[in-house]
């Protein structure tokens, strides 16, 4: 099939090369908070589009409230009441999650996909063991005995090189440190062997050489495991070392994605462009750090044409009128721009894309 | 006021504080209290000397055995029908032994279950029972304790089941409360992200997160209901009369009080605040004890 930058080749990504199906695919999802009578709609995740692959790291990134987390809750059925999932398919291993009751959803969490959240720290029970709360989803996943699931608990606590796990099993978190605690709910994450772990900023609450260390576990586990990672973060550094795939979020949309080396030297987006440029550099000269003029829109009253076009330095008067739709500029890759078709196709097929507006 | 000498005291005061959080902070007196009561509540039938129920007219108003007129016969005196105060005392704490504590469970589950299911759902179901926790505490309780009784009659296990319904809902409020905020902790979302059921989280998550404060609640609460207990007895519709309750022998007291015979309503009145009293301490003392980050400092 010939490609073209209006649809989506076959197989896009990586995983093509070895024809392997998607491990999860996102289609056209959105998710959107609903105020109580109906009348504000937060479109926090809007028509996002992504695929991972048995393996694959994918690193969502993006600034806050561009909806990398509500991407990761929707993922895992796990919203706020007043969150809906408007329209869109998720298929995770051949079904449509979408589609599960809750008590289906209850089998898939935890079990085949796991979540890391955002506080590590907070993350544990202060009046459980850590042997009982790494063992627990064993237990409630497989209908182990618990003697059983602490066994394989000590073996995790291995897994994650905590020292001694033998008595650590029976000590309380308050007992443990926090690079400890972080590779405590690593442990849990990676409890049921699931194929897909969902990390939302594991990092954030660390200091550096923890960070450097629970992110080389992490990439340890996902080898031995073979799991696949959907790493949230914004740091673009972390994106550079963890991640095979690249998502930038801006505004409940993916802006741009592809291969990280792929957007890292060559970004379609101006936003992304923005993003890759405010990373403040040694050799850099300036006395000031580049930062990203305006804020982002708020998602309840979108502006008409592309959510960044008001902050875009090339933005120009189509941007305004009309939300670009996702295009191809080159295979395996997506932007949400008018400027991202490849420049010799880009007059001719203008009017393609104002059509599939 | 830190004046220097504290400053430079600072180790040996650590030192002392370690070693009273380790063996002084136990509260020995309220312990002892509380464990003096139980145990003559169980062996009331060999330690009282007198049948409770049964006095001789003879033997009215005794005064205890310290003042003109007593003897070593009636240690604590006798009341207007002859009965032996020491005795009463001693079956009347098996009443308030019985009651309060089976009153305070019964309200502690029927309040905790209603308040973490009222919490962690939220919606409809907070709705229901919440309004029915608000008209309940709209009702004055001691007034709705007496219509109670007026329906189901005075007993023992009546005015159990009847201050349980009464009190149950400062549990309910107290527990949604701390149901709220606990469920937007990190380790409950962890748990549903790693597929725990709504009641395995309810049952291993958030409730042995808030026991600590219906312990607390709930030894607080013993002495509400041993005081309501007792007023219910002392308006005559609590524990019915030949029974020995602390609460009824204030009542019969009362008049004798006015002619100088105060150990009718002064030792029966010692016992409970002494009750209420070591209840309130010794569980502070478990609040404390409760917490794994607390214990072991």
């Amino acid at each position: 099939m010939p490609w073209s930058p209006t649809h989506p080749p076959e197989g896009a990504g990586s995983g093509a090369a070895t024809g392997a199906r998607p491990l999860l695919e996102l289609d056209k999802l959105s998710c959107h908070y609903v105020s109580s009578k109906g009348t504000r709609v937060v479109r926090a995740v809007d028509d996002v589009s992504l695929k991972i692959y048995p393996g694959q790291t994918l690193g969502i990134v993006g600034e806050s409230g561009s909806g990398k987390s509500t991407l990761a809750l929707t993922i895992l059925r796990v919203l706020p009441a007043a969150a809906r999932i408007v329209s869109g398919r998720m298929m995770f291993e051949g079904e449509d999650l979408v589609e599960k009751s809750d008590e289906e959803m209850r089998e898939v969490r935890g079990k085949r996909i796991a979540m890391i959240l955002q506080d590590p720290m907070a993350s544990l029970n202060p009046l459980f063991t850590i042997g009982n709360q790494v063992a627990e989803p064993i237990w409630v996943h497989e209908k182990t005995r618990k003697a059983t699931a602490f066994e394989r608990a000590r073996g995790l606590l291995k897994a994650v090189r905590i020292p001694s796990p033998e008595t650590r099993v029976t000590q309380f978190p308050h007992e443990m440190s926090g690079g400890m605690r972080q590779r405590i709910v690593g442990a849990i994450g990676i409890s049921c062997e699931p194929r897909l772990l969902i990390a939302d900023e594991p990092t954030t609450s660390l200091d550096l050489t923890i960070q450097a260390q629970y992110l080389n576990l992490l990439r340890d586990l996902q080898k031995e495991y073979g799991l696949a990672l959907i790493f949230i973060t914004h740091n673009l550094g972390i994106v550079a070392k963890m991640c095979d795939q690249l998502a930038v979020m801006y505004a409940g949309r993916v802006v741009e994605s592809g291969p990280v080396s792929q957007i890292f030297n060559s970004p379609r987006h101006p936003y992304t462009q923005a993003l890759l440029n405010s990373i403040p550099r040694m050799s850099d000269t300036r006395q000031r750090l580049t930062a990203i003029d305006g804020q982002p829109p708020d998602l309840a009253a979108l502006p008409r044409g592309c959510s960044f076009a008001p902050r875009c330095p090339s933005a120009f008067d189509r941007c305004h009128e009309s939300a670009p739709p996702e295009i191809y500029p080159e295979e395996g890759r997506t932007a949400r721009c008018w400027l991202a078709a490849p420049r010799a196709e880009a007059d001719g097929s203008r009017a393609a894309l104002s059509g599939a507006v | 006021m830190s004046t220097p000498s504290d400053v430079i005291a600072l180790p040996s005061s650590l030192s002392e504080r370690r070693f009273r959080i380790r063996l002084g902070d136990f509260p020995l007196i309220p312990a002892l209290i509380l464990f003096t009561v139980a145990f003559v509540a169980l062996f009331a039938n060999f330690l009282a000397p007198h049948n409770p129920e049964i006095g001789s007219l003879a033997a009215r108003f005794k005064p205890p055995v310290w003042m003109a007129g007593g003897s070593m016969e009636y240690p604590l005196g006798t009341d207007q029908l002859g009965r032996d105060v020491l005795s009463r005392l001693i079956f009347g704490a098996r009443v308030s032994m019985v009651v309060g504590f089976t009153a305070v469970i019964f309200a502690g589950i029927v309040g905790t279950t209603l308040g973490i299911v009222s919490g962690y759902l939220g919606g409809w179901v907070d709705q229901v029972i919440m309004r029915l926790t608000d008209t309940w505490l709209a009702l004055p309780p001691l007034m709705f304790a007496i219509f109670l009784a007026a329906i189901v009659g005075p007993s023992m296990w009546n005015i159990v089941i009847i201050l349980g319904l009464t009190y149950w809902t400062r549990y309910a409020r107290v527990v949604r409360g701390e149901v709220l905020s606990l469920k937007e902790r990190e380790f409950v979302r962890l748990a549903i992200v790693a597929g725990c059921s709504k009641w395995s989280i309810m049952w291993r998550h958030i409730m042995p997160n808030i026991i600590n404060s219906t312990i607390v609640l709930g030894t607080l609460m013993l002495g509400v209901v041993i005081i309501t207990e007792a007023t219910l007895s002392f308006l005559g519709v609590g524990v019915p009369p030949p029974e020995p309750a602390w609460g009824l022998m204030l009542s019969d007291g009362k008049q004798a009080l006015m002619v100088g015979r105060w150990w009718l309503t002064v030792l029966p009145g010692c016992c409970i605040m002494l009750m209420v009293l070591s209840a309130n301490l010794l569980g502070d003392w478990l609040r404390v004890k409760l917490d794994p980050q607390l214990r072991q400092l």
